[in-house]
């Protein structure tokens, strides 16, 4: 992984397009700035991981469901 | 063309009601091809199957008949990815995660399946408001 050294308001840029500015930083939370075309799709990480993990969930068997029809 | 399936054994199906994920879905990025089979008789459930992998399934509901108050707004960018010109081309499910006893499953409010009936093209889109979460219960608790 590349590491860089920002200071408040400096920015990176990513190709053409892609720009990240860090706003402001307090203790261990960073505020970013984030300008990138329309159809780059930008998520919290976490959240991402979140909704993989439900999908995963979701794939396993419906015999819950299937029981639950028969009643 | 044939495919087989999980719950519906070998069936033959209409290739132009395939939905095209053209990045697959969180987790199955590979998964590109679904189609929705009803599963119960009054169609309230339904399955998401894959295409080319026979047990993969999705159970998925029409959101708005459990949380008649489901209510979001889609991003520019996933209105230009699908391709949509209107709203009447839009349909919306919600994948839920079968609980047993079912009693207890949930629907993911957070990132429903997107398609555009027009063209086919679907998208699983992540909703960034914070008011839907992965796992809301179906089934009010009495």
């Amino acid at each position: 992984m590349l590491v860089l050294t920002r200071k408040n308001g400096e920015s990176i840029k990513i190709g053409d397009d892609i720009e990240i500015t860090i706003i402001s930083s307090k203790n261990d939370q960073v505020k970013i700035g984030i300008n990138a075309p329309k159809n780059v799709e930008i998520l919290r990480k976490e959240i991402y991981e979140q909704i993989l993990a439900e999908n995963q969930a979701a794939s396993k068997d419906i015999q819950g469901l299937l029981n639950f029809l028969k009643k | 063309m044939l495919i087989k399936t999980k719950y519906h054994n070998e069936i033959e199906i209409n290739k132009a009601d395939i939905i095209h994920f053209e990045k697959g879905i969180p987790g199955f990025l590979e998964e590109k091809e679904f189609i929705i089979l009803p599963l119960s008789d009054d169609q309230t459930f339904l399955v998401m199957q894959s295409i080319s992998t026979e047990y993969l399934t999705f159970l998925v509901v029409s959101p708005f008949h459990f949380f008649p108050e489901y209510d979001f707004q889609l991003e520019d960018l996933v209105v230009e990815e699908l391709g949509l010109q209107s709203e009447k081309e839009i349909q919306v499910f919600s994948i839920l995660t079968a609980e047993d006893p079912f009693e207890n499953t949930t629907a993911n409010l957070q990132a429903p399946i997107i398609i555009n009936t027009t063209n086919q093209k679907a998208k699983q889109v992540i909703l960034n408001d914070g008011q839907y979460k992965t796992k809301h219960p179906i089934f009010q608790k009495g």
